[in-house]
């Protein structure tokens, strides 16, 4: 029996927009592949804009690591190549044909195949991104063996979909997917689970991990807290860890030797009209989900969840790694001594509105920044949030200063941005944590890697 | 609030870079955000923010001290008419306190905003609100008797020498307010300490002098009871003297989370335990004090709610505001006892505290970099 974590630091926000637990299968117009979902990649194009491809064809690998390929999720053509500021390719967009066709990989029950198998089937697939890694929150290496594998089987961000119903019914998937991850490591897979679901059926079964319950607030669900409460990374360890529906595209990988990037997300937020989950092939466009089905047009498109997810245009595309789409109003407007009034309607961790008095509440939050930037005053604040054994204002502060060997003192290899994301939540100074985090971590990969 | 929004709108681009009054952006942005909180968006990180900023609590720190303020007003008249021997009605006696302390309210913001603003423009970042608390902390620090020549000499000596030449806000090492006023206890103790200056106007004959004074030279009976010093009818500072309403501050700063339970409360258990310290060795008759008679004379009640609180100064690490606290309390009552110098021990030890807490942290930190770095050793082997 695995352990069990209970955390006590931490906050659920409480959101309006919660996804209806009803399943819709959509068929996007257009699909992409975002290499600016996958950090410290450095795309080298495999095909140009006109080219066919098949679901499972390489489209791009990363220079750095040319065994990395990146595939597309469908079978049609290349219409385009988007480029960003500096020539950054940010979409490769792919019109689909309508017949799903499929490249063949190696069909086989991973239990019969080597490590060195299952790891190029995972390259050729494109597959082998969904595996990252701590030290640096980046694709993890294929010449790395890690210490343990990490695969959080619940999401505590707001309004986040609740993995036991996506993963409802693919249990077979889900445990050849850990068949194979596990020829991967010599140490454990770590299989989190909420405490106390009983439709987690897909997950209480499987076999051959160690499964460990978490209670509490987010940022329970992260894969950092977990690491840090389970089995914190040391110098020179390694840690992997995979996300629930890309486990269950993996085993389906080796059951039917074919990419079938299908997956469930759902669309939360508190300007859906019908907030539900759909399925649909992963970097499809958003446009079929939020036409006709929004209450208000002013909003921000979020591929992720409010907190990490990633700000996209109405018609934008679901990114690689994530599961959830939010649609928030947009909040560029002013509000006449804002600071000074009781704010019933305020949500603030700090009881300094008057919602508190009204608990159980659940909010509509805009994107406002609500202040400005100030320099870091109060103390004490981030900790309310921040379950990790790590002081975050402090490391914080020595990646401000650029002290590589200050931020490895004070845990710079356990963490990656989101678990600062409740920091930035609730910062009084508006500091934009995550980003720093990031710089941080790139600065010191850029010097160990 | 349309007109207002529009006519800001329309004066704004004067204050931008190129405009005609470039050189005063920072006084119009701070009057902008004060109006109006900002249309800016999220753009980088998490789209959605706590409603909290710097104002708000800035303005919650302010909102607690009130209480003490309102009541300062009133004593300070009280006290001047209660030495003259007389007894005037109720608003009679707040109007005295008012024209005696409003004047030193006013003094302490508009110099140390200046300061401020004239620093935020040449530094070219938005003015920080933690001003207005250090603005409203000087005043109630003060004897109602100062000059207001020393309160403006006092706040710009805080602002520029405590805070501004080490960076600005968030990098001062002492607490701006108790600068202000050790500089002038030091540099004009006449003005700082005795018995003349805590009662405005005060009639030579009447004593006038501080229970803490009373209890330095020996003459405790002259003090008043528990509950006159709890509730603040006694002479001091203009904000020190109430116990009762400092609690009442207290309580808004703990239950908006504000303020730290951690420093207030270990504070509490650090003078409470020196006072029974003394009380066990009872070597002269300020030792004999009861324990809890000590928390509510002088300024150790305002300064470790209000002062020993503040988050720049004081320690950072949530185990070591536990320490920062009780040392703070602790050396107040020793300070105050063994040094009838300086009877205000809670001003030193929290001065003291403040250059100690940086080490407090440091330690408390590296405690945390060697058992991580021990728990890397244990697995290895």
């Amino acid at each position: 029996m695995g352990k069990v974590v209970k955390i006590n630091k931490g906050l659920d926000i409480p959101l309006k927009g919660k996804a209806e637990k009803t399943i819709t299968p959509v068929e996007a117009l257009t699909y992409a592949l975002k290499p600016t979902d996958f950090t410290g990649v450095f795309p080298k194009l495999l095909l140009k804009d006109g080219a066919k491809v098949k679901a499972g064809t390489a489209i791009f690998y990363d220079k750095y690591n040319d065994s990395v390929k990146f595939t597309s999720p469908v079978s049609g053509t290349i219409r385009a190549i988007n480029r960003g500021p500096k020539r950054v390719i940010e979409e490769i967009v792919i019109d689909p044909d309508g017949n799903q066709e499929y490249e063949t990989f190696e069909q086989a029950n991973p239990q019969d195949l080597d490590a060195a198998k299952i790891r190029e089937t995972l390259l050729e697939s494109g597959l082998w991104p969904a595996i990252r890694r701590r030290p640096f929150d980046v694709i993890a290496r294929p010449e790395d063996e890690p210490k343990a594998i990490f695969i959080s089987a619940l999401d505590t961000h707001p309004l986040a979909p609740d993995l036991s119903f996506i993963a409802h019914g693919k249990g077979k998937e889900f445990q050849r997917g850990l068949d194979a991850l596990s020829k991967l490591t010599n140490g454990k897979i770590h299989l989190n689970i909420k405490a106390k679901d009983k439709n987690s059926g897909v997950f209480t079964n499987a076999k051959g991990v160690q499964i460990n319950e978490v209670h509490g607030p987010h940022p329970a669900g992260n894969v950092g807290t977990q690491i840090n409460k389970i089995d914190p990374i040391n110098k020179e360890d390694i840690v992997w860890h995979v996300n629930v529906q890309d486990v269950i595209t993996i085993g389906n990988l080796f059951l039917t030797g074919k990419y079938d990037a299908t997956k469930i997300v759902a669309l939360t937020g508190s300007e859906v009209k019908k907030p539900q989950y759909y399925k649909l092939i992963n970097g499809a466009s958003i446009e079929p989900l939020v036409k006709n089905n929004l209450i208000n047009d002013h909003v921000r498109y979020i591929s992720g969840n409010v907190l990490t997810g990633s700000k996209i245009y109405d018609k934008g595309y679901i990114g690689y790694y994530d599961h959830q789409i939010s649609v928030i109003p947009e909040g560029d407007h002013y509000e006449f001594v804002g600071w000074a009034a009781p704010g019933f309607n305020k949500f603030s961790i700090s009881k300094t509105y008057f919602s508190w008095l009204r608990p159980g509440k659940k909010y509509r939050i805009d994107t406002n920044l609500k202040g400005g930037p100030r320099a870091m005053v109060m103390t004490g604040y981030y900790e309310k949030v921040f379950p990790l054994d790590i002081f975050p204002m402090q490391l914080i502060k020595s990646i401000m200063i650029e002290d590589i060997e200050e931020m490895e003192k004070l845990g710079i290899y356990e963490i990656a941005p989101e678990d600062f994301a409740l920091c930035e939540f609730i910062d009084t100074s508006k500091t934009e944590i995550q980003s720093i985090v990031r710089e941080g971590l790139e600065s010191a990969r850029k010097e160990l890697m | 609030m349309k007109a207002l929004r529009d006519f800001l709108d329309k004066i704004k681009p004067n204050f931008e870079k190129g405009g005609r009054f470039e050189k005063l952006h920072s006084v119009f942005d701070g009057f902008e955000t004060f109006l109006f909180v900002p249309n800016t968006v999220t753009k980088k990180g998490s789209h959605i923010r706590d409603a909290i900023d710097m104002k708000r609590t800035m303005a919650t720190v302010v909102l607690a001290m009130i209480p003490a303020l309102l009541f300062g007003i009133w004593n300070v008249g009280y006290q001047h008419f209660e030495a003259a021997g007389s007894n005037p009605e109720f608003w009679t006696i707040v109007g005295y306190g008012l024209i005696k302390v409003l004047p030193i309210v006013v003094v302490s913001y508009v110099t140390g905003l200046a300061i401020e603003f004239f620093f935020a423009q040449i530094r070219g970042h938005e003015i920080n609100e933690g001003f207005l608390v250090t603005g409203m902390l000087i005043p109630l620090v003060l004897p109602p008797t100062i000059p207001l020549w020393m309160v403006a000499l006092a706040t710009a000596f805080a602002v520029i020498i405590g805070k501004e030449v080490f960076g600005g806000t968030g990098m001062n090492i002492l607490n701006p307010a108790l600068t202000a006023r050790a500089f002038l206890f030091f540099a004009y103790p006449a003005f700082m300490s005795g018995d003349r200056v805590w009662i405005a106007e005060k009639a030579d004959t009447f004593s006038g002098a501080t229970p803490l004074a009373n209890a330095a030279n020996g003459e405790l009976a002259a003090n008043p009871d528990f509950f006159d010093m709890f509730f603040g009818f006694i002479p001091g500072s203009i904000g020190e003297t109430s116990t009762a309403l400092i609690i009442v501050g207290a309580i808004i700063l703990l239950f908006t989370g504000v303020g730290s339970w951690r420093i207030m409360l270990s504070a509490v258990a650090g003078g409470l335990i020196m006072g029974l310290l003394f009380n066990l060795w009872g070597a002269n008759e300020f030792m004999t004090i009861p324990a809890h008679h000590q928390l509510v004379m002088g300024g150790f009640a305002f300064g470790v709610v209000f002062m020993a609180t503040d988050p720049v100064s004081g320690s950072q690490t949530n185990k070591g505001k536990y320490i920062y606290g009780f040392l703070i309390g602790f050396l107040a009552i020793l300070i105050r006892v063994f040094n009838p110098a300086y009877p205000e021990g809670i001003m030193l030890a929290i001065l003291f505290m403040n250059v100690m807490a940086p080490l407090i942290d440091y330690y408390i930190i590296q405690a945390n970099i060697k058992h991580r770095a021990k728990r890397a050793k244990l697995k290895t082997t």
